[in-house]
């Protein structure tokens, strides 16, 4: 009878075995499918938006008589980046040759030359750093070396003087400045992010400004003052919903409710800046009341027993212990509220706003949106940019992120 | 004030028609800002400026006055108030209590600011398209006429079609996220040492962490031409559109919050009954599939509609990714739209307030905000109920 059980067991232990196996590989295939899915998406955006840090200049003799420099007001700067090109190739005289010249050089060179020339600047021939086109920038990053033809939209002839001009060492590829410092533009050479950042920051500001002490209130009411009945179990039903309403409809309430209603500009930073309040304010209340109910109630109730009022334990004794975990759950509501788009495409905080704003009531953009504006030019330089832009976006995350990560690491303490 | 102080006192030192008074007002503006010049030959700039300066200090001396006063009345009350018996403590706090329970109000005035804003404006779209037909309606086209007389103007709204996009989409990326996040959460929380979830469980993070744009812009540039690019070597032909590119990224994006709360859920099963199971001689799976998972599947089904209703919220993919057209179409291969590409689409750009083609994207709202709102309240207090199961 035990030997028939042995042998039985025996007999079945191998396709249990196998089963184990099996179970163990699919947990294994899982994780492997999300990782590879994060390493092709992150080599992607990487391989693509790394050339977008540098940027081709052409270097152009500039000729500046002394009356140019007596009167800076009327010098012509396209026209003094024109004769420098001409004056790199003297043999072309046809209009049509100087013109498919002339496109070699951004028009952002003679605004960039504009602002390296004062009047302290000595009389005579500079050898000025012009910004290239974009058609340019691509053919030199090596963007169409392995196809059909190598000279991608440059026509023939500008071909020919793009060489002429690398045989010369006249081109350079220097660090993209404009990348950095520029709003958004309609020539891929000369946009930049900087109108995006400045707009993500004013609207972080203020949903930083308001969703912390908010969320910090409601926290700390829920947790130490409010009484346990049927309206407070109301509230937290709420935020917990409120936390999973799609980001979309925030954007509907935003239209309707700031814009609409109350007569907030569109565009401005301070809707989007309220929208993401609301979004991300139950993120901080759920993350502000965990670290209240970890502060042990051995440390309250020796506060109580020693006199305090409620108020004074709660700001002296409950608040400073529970201040990492509130920071913290605030900055990773912040991250999500950098990454967030939807609800800003609905109050209008997608358009082309080629200056930096400078306050929260002008028109701007975020980074994100940016991204999704770059995303639907089909321009070679612009799809680079995207990519730039999501580095960038990225990198902020994972400052944040980090900074969020250390800070629980510095304060949390096991009681 | 200041104005008014003058013209009263202006016509016993200069002769003026109360008709050219504001221009006189004007010029002794602009006199006092140093706009215009003062000319000491003019009576207009001489006395009127006088009167003018007049004013200026009657009224600022009475602002002294008036908050002198209201800081006077302050302070006394105060110390009227300040005697032994007094406990002022109890007062201020009352009031801090107070302002704290009118801050944690916030939360709940925005749930009901969202849902009056949403339905106001769907009952003026209901106003101007029946409620059947946009419910079961077959037919999408939201472009309404610019002028009168323009041919093909009259604008469909039937969202069925909309709707079969969404649960399409939605049902793809499900296919993706629930096997590939419950097999992660089962491996992370039953097998892996703790050494190796401490690698695995940031890479579910930061997955979770990536902005939806980024996964946007990913479907629409990498995966959407892939799955193009196969069907062309298949012989089908397909549009870089397809819902099956858009519903593959967000499961993807969907996976860790899958994989999160399986672990959760998984990890709540009480050991003593893994303990029992093993026991009796079950092996680790045989112990998950007959054992672990059951006691486990209602949290997993709670933790997958919520994904369900992200899926069928999130906005940056389809916006990015998928099609405009409606199409009615169980075929994943075609392009579909969805509820929230069509809000996008509908409320981005210009728009007067009171057509059709605009409100229609609150009532899109409306259904949208309604059915998340149900699932996450299901689901929340399935998750709830389950956990204190097992406390």
């Amino acid at each position: 009878m035990s030997r028939d059980l042995k042998t039985l067991v025996s007999q079945g232990l191998k396709s249990r075995y196998r089963n184990e196996r099996i179970m163990r590989s699919l947990g294994v295939t899982a994780l492997l499918f999300a990782s590879g899915f994060l390493l092709l998406i992150l080599s992607i955006i990487f391989s693509q938006g790394y050339r977008a840090f540098t940027q081709t200049y052409i270097e152009i003799p500039i000729e500046l008589s002394t009356a140019d420099i007596e009167d800076i007001s009327s010098i012509n700067f396209q026209n003094k980046i024109r004769d420098g090109l001409r004056e790199l190739f003297p043999e072309l005289q046809a209009r049509a040759e100087l013109a498919d010249l002339f496109r070699l050089a951004s028009r952002g060179a003679s605004i960039d030359l504009e602002r390296d020339i004062s009047s302290e600047t000595p009389p005579g021939t500079i050898n000025f750093i012009a910004l290239a086109s974009s058609d340019v920038d691509m053919v030199n990053k090596g963007y169409f070396v392995d196809s059909e033809s190598p000279r991608g939209r440059l026509s023939e002839q500008q071909y020919e003087y793009f060489q002429s001009l690398t045989d010369r060492n006249l081109i350079s590829r220097q660090i993209n400045t404009n990348l950095f410092l520029k709003g958004d533009s309609s020539y891929p050479e000369m946009a930049g992010v900087m109108g995006a950042i400045m707009g993500s920051v004013f609207v972080l500001g203020i949903t930083l400004f308001l969703s912390f002490p908010i969320g910090a209130a409601t926290a700390i009411y829920l947790e130490e003052f409010a009484p346990k009945n049927r309206f407070t179990d109301f509230i937290e039903v709420n935020i917990n919903n409120l936390a999973a309403v799609p980001s979309v409809i925030f954007g509907l309430l935003g239209l309707a409710m700031f814009i609409n209603f109350f007569g907030f500009p569109r565009s401005a930073p301070i809707v989007g800046g309220f929208v993401l309040t609301l979004m991300t304010l139950p993120i901080v209340i759920i993350a502000s009341r965990a670290a209240i109910t970890s502060v042990p109630p051995s440390i309250k109730e020796a506060a109580l027993g020693l006199g305090a009022s409620k108020l004074k334990m709660v700001v002296d004794h409950v608040i400073p212990l529970a201040l990492p975990g509130m920071l913290t759950g605030t900055i990773i509501g912040m991250a999500r509220a950098l990454g967030e788009s939807a609800p800003l495409l609905m109050i209008g905080m997608v358009a082309f706003i080629t200056e930096i704003p400078q306050t929260i009531f002008s028109p701007s953009t975020t980074l994100p949106i940016q991204i999704f504006l770059w995303a639907d030019s089909p321009d070679r330089g612009f799809s680079e940019r995207t990519s730039a832009a999501i580095i960038i976006l990225l990198v902020f995350l994972i400052l944040m992120n980090l900074i969020a990560v250390i800070l629980r690491k510095k304060f949390e303490k096991k009681w | 004030m200041i104005r008014y102080l003058v013209q009263s006192a202006l016509p016993s030192v200069l002769d003026v028609e109360p008709e050219s008074f504001q221009f006189i007002y004007n010029e002794l503006l602009n006199v006092h800002a140093e706009i215009i010049p003062f000319d000491a030959s003019n009576t207009t700039h001489t006395l009127g400026l006088a009167v003018y300066v007049g004013a200026i200090n009657t009224v600022s001396i009475s602002k002294m006055l008036l908050f002198g006063s209201i800081v006077l009345i302050a302070t006394m009350y105060a110390l009227y108030r300040t005697n032994p018996s007094f406990n002022a403590r109890v007062h201020a706090e009352l009031m801090i209590k107070w302002i704290l329970m009118l801050l944690s109000m916030i939360s709940v005035i925005t749930t009901f600011g969202i849902l009056l804003s949403v339905l106001f404006e769907s009952i003026r779209f209901f106003g101007q398209v029946s409620i059947f037909d946009f419910l079961f309606g077959t037919q999408w086209s939201p472009q309404t006429a610019i002028r009168e007389d323009q041919v093909g103007s009259s604008g469909a709204f039937g969202a069925v079609p909309v709707f079969g996009g969404t649960l399409l989409i939605a049902l793809v990326a499900m296919a993706v996220a629930i096997p590939f996040g419950l097999f992660s959460a089962i491996f992370l929380s039953e097998y892996a040492k703790s050494s190796t979830k401490d690698i695995l469980k940031p890479i579910l993070e930061i997955l979770a962490g990536i902005p939806t744009v980024v996964y946007g812009y990913f479907a629409a540039l990498v995966i959407g031409p892939f799955i193009r690019e196969l069907g062309d070597n298949l012989g089908w032909q397909l549009t870089s559109e397809s819902a099956l590119a858009v519903g593959l990224v967000m499961g993807v994006m969907i996976i860790p919050f899958v994989s999160s709360i399986s672990s959760d859920v998984i990890s709540a099963v009480p050991m003593s009954l893994r303990e029992g199971s093993y026991g009796c001689g079950a092996t680790k799976s045989e112990t998950i599939r007959n054992v672990v998972l059951p006691a486990a599947l209602p949290g997993i089904i709670a933790g997958v509609l919520l994904a369900v209703s992200r899926a069928i919220g999130e906005t940056m993919i389809v916006v990015m990714a998928a099609g405009l057209a409606a199409n009615l179409t169980f075929n994943p291969l075609e392009p579909v739209t969805t509820v929230t590409a069509q809000i996008v689409t509908l409320l981005v750009g210009d728009q007067e307030f009171d057509s059709a083609k605009t409100l229609a994207a609150f009532a899109l709202g409306l259904v949208l905000f309604v059915v998340t709102l149900l699932l996450n309240i299901y689901a929340l207090h399935v998750v709830r109920k389950y956990r204190e199961q097992y406390e």
